[in-house]
């Protein structure tokens, strides 16, 4: 028998016996209350960041509200052109160089304008995730071509391949967001290997390997909620990207011209911008609002989850 | 002696990256209910060897043996899958630092839930449970509402004993410890010890306790296993190696750790350190100790030492140690 008796053991009398304290019943030190809402508390001490949160939800629940608020199709010609914000109570922001009601185009092309931008975000978020997911956390070659695959399509002006790739395709709401997310999803790919890479040499993500975890279970469960929050907040700065670039498409006149867009809306008032310059600046004061917005939420976020920021301001 | 079928045998154990061998020709079984300790100093090959128990070697590491084999199966060339079924079913780690090895996203009952539904299927309300039991297993006081609590609302040894609440989930034949108590304080480690120890008991596990502390050693351990460079120097029962080692290294080792003897302690006890550092044994053809040892014969700097029986189950890698057989042997069976 290989066990030794407990009872008495010769050699060890020497050796101090450690013994420790019983520790049920023992008060356990509780750290201040902080849980998983600290970020949702500390978003929501930001002011800018409520403020901005506040307009998105405005414009979002006007654009959803759009066939409601202006039922007829907002590309109709309903008045006589160039008809001044305030002068008629049927057309508060006024008409368009052919007689469209400016403000039915603001509340549609918000639909258009949110609608790329959230949908070529997440198509982008969803590629690079995946992209950088797999290169970060399984290294070796197929990181190698992946990141040659995103080193390419990082090396072209992003603008002017978006260009390019919307005017191969016909120009429709579903290739400008796919353009859109073919030019950002590399910037997500890169920001997540790189986190992957790091997290991917933690002591959890070892200890969960040792538990018998596969390599899905391990990047979906223990790692990529761990990355989250840098990609969070990259989601919403994208969100403003694309919503800027799919208005400055739409003013080279590449959008879809059976829809009404922000940037259409600037593109179509850009020949006239001396004498009716509001055509150009309403909508345009639509995108920076809302870009901004965007960008004020992405602040706000990237402060709530960096613990080492100030909590109090 | 080997009337019982050894849980784990490790047969010549080698771990080669491209340009070194920090592991070489290591063999050491693991009886079932047994607690076994690896020790060495940092770089002893330690940590490497459980990594290969578990198939977890890092990147560039190749792990080749002529045997090993846990609860009679190989171990050798499993693939990823059948790897997956020994892991944390099998053979479960507890790793050293409890503040990182927990994710810091999830709860605390939700990471000891995944092990057991991912290799047991229970349904997430019996895994809840399970993980209460669990909780309460390990001593944490007031475990229904701990088991919703995030890592970081616990101590470091709260933490460590709900990496070993995971551990045991499966009821695993084999539970390794890497020097799992040096990032806590001592009166926590013995808590932990002793929690790893009850453990061992109740679920009759073999435990392999990775440690450089020879304290946790003498009290904790049935069998202890030195290591020096990636090679065994010498192993034997735990009363037998502190009532006389043998191999040179060991006798450096315990004089100069601290000892309750004669009335001094610590305070003022005499400490004789080793001459040298471990890294010395890099590219030595012979006995890894031999730059550092005080006994050292030319043979021992052309060929590595052969283990030899000094006395039934104590095995020691040097050939100076030869000379003194009878005190070996009186000490050894004297303790058993």
């Amino acid at each position: 028998m290989s066990l030794p008796a407990i009872a008495q053991r010769p050699g060890r009398g020497r050796w101090g016996v450690v013994r420790g304290p019983e520790v049920l019943g023992a008060p356990a030190a509780t750290p201040p209350a902080a849980g998983s809402y600290r970020a949702v508390r500390v978003f929501f001490r930001n002011p800018a960041g409520v403020l901005a949160l506040l307009f998105l939800a405005l414009v979002a629940a006007v654009s959803l509200a759009a066939p409601w608020i202006y039922p007829d199709d907002p590309l109709s010609m309903v008045a006589r052109p160039f008809l001044w914000p305030g002068h008629s109570w049927d057309y508060p922001l006024g008409t368009d160089s052919l007689g469209r009601d400016v403000a039915a185009g603001l509340v549609w092309g918000g639909r258009i304008s949110l609608a790329v931008g959230f949908a070529a975000m997440g198509l982008g978020v969803t590629v690079g995730v995946i992209v950088g997911a797999l290169g970060g956390y399984f290294g070796g070659r197929v990181d190698d071509a992946l990141q040659r695959v995103t080193d390419i399509i990082q090396t072209m002006p992003s603008f002017v391949l978006l260009v390019v790739l919307v005017a191969i395709v016909q120009p429709s709401v579903q290739s400008v967001t796919a353009g859109i997310a073919i030019v950002t999803w590399p910037t997500v790919a890169r920001l997540v290997r790189a986190e992957f890479r790091s997290l991917r040499e933690k002591d959890f993500v070892m200890a969960a390997r040792a538990l018998g975890f596969g390599h899905a279970r391990v990047i979906l469960r223990e790692i990529l909620p761990n990355a989250l929050p840098p990609l969070i907040v990259t989601a919403s700065v994208l969100v403003a990207s694309a919503i800027l670039m799919e208005s400055a498409l739409s003013f080279l006149g590449l959008s879809d011209p059976n829809v009404v867009s922000w940037g259409s809306m600037i593109g179509s008032g850009r020949e006239v911008l001396r004498t009716a310059w509001y055509l150009s600046a309403i909508p345009g004061v639509a995108i920076v609002l809302s870009v901004l917005a965007l960008n004020l939420i992405g602040d706000a976020l990237n402060d709530a989850f960096n613990p080492h920021a100030a909590t109090g301001a | 002696m080997t009337s019982i079928a050894p849980l784990l045998e490790v047969e010549r154990l080698t771990i080669r990256f491209r340009h070194s061998e920090p592991v070489r020709d290591l063999s050491f079984r693991v009886h079932p209910g047994e607690t076994v300790a690896l020790v060495g100093e940092s770089g002893s090959g330690k940590s490497l060897t459980a990594l290969a128990l578990m198939g977890l070697l890092p990147r560039g590491a190749r792990a080749g043996a002529a045997r090993l084999a846990f609860d009679g199966d190989d171990l050798r060339g499993l693939d990823l899958c059948a790897w997956r079924g020994v892991r944390g079913r099998q053979i479960a780690m507890v790793f050293q630092e409890p503040m990182t090895s927990l994710n810091p996203v999830l709860t605390v009952g939700r990471q000891i839930t995944e092990a057991v539904r991912h290799h047991e299927g229970l349904s997430a309300r019996a895994a809840r449970v399970r993980a209460v039991e669990l909780l309460d297993l390990v001593r944490i006081a007031d475990p229904h509402r701990r088991v919703d609590d995030y890592p970081h609302r616990l101590s470091g040894g709260m933490r460590q004993r709900v990496m070993i609440a995971i551990a045991v989930a499966c009821r695993p034949k084999l539970l390794i410890a890497d020097e799992p108590t040096t990032a806590l304080d001592v009166t926590i480690q013995a808590q932990v010890l002793d929690l790893l120890d009850q453990l061992r008991r109740d679920l009759s596990m073999g435990l392999i306790l990775i440690t450089h502390d020879l304290g946790v050693v003498g009290q904790w351990a049935d069998r202890v296993v030195v290591m020096y460079a990636g090679g065994k120097v010498e192993e034997a029962q735990a009363d037998a190696l502190f009532g006389g080692p043998l191999h040179p290294y060991t006798r450096g080792l315990l004089a100069a750790s601290p000892q309750i003897e004669g009335g001094r302690t610590y305070h003022d006890g005499p400490l004789r350190e080793i001459p040298g550092s471990i890294a010395s044994a890099a590219g030595e053809p012979g006995c890894g100790f031999a730059p550092r040892c005080a006994y050292v014969r030319p043979a021992c700097r052309l060929a590595p030492p052969a283990v030899t029986e000094a006395a039934p189950g104590w095995l020691v890698a040097c050939p100076v140690t030869r000379a003194q057989p009878q005190e070996a042997s009186r000490v050894a069976t004297g303790s058993l």
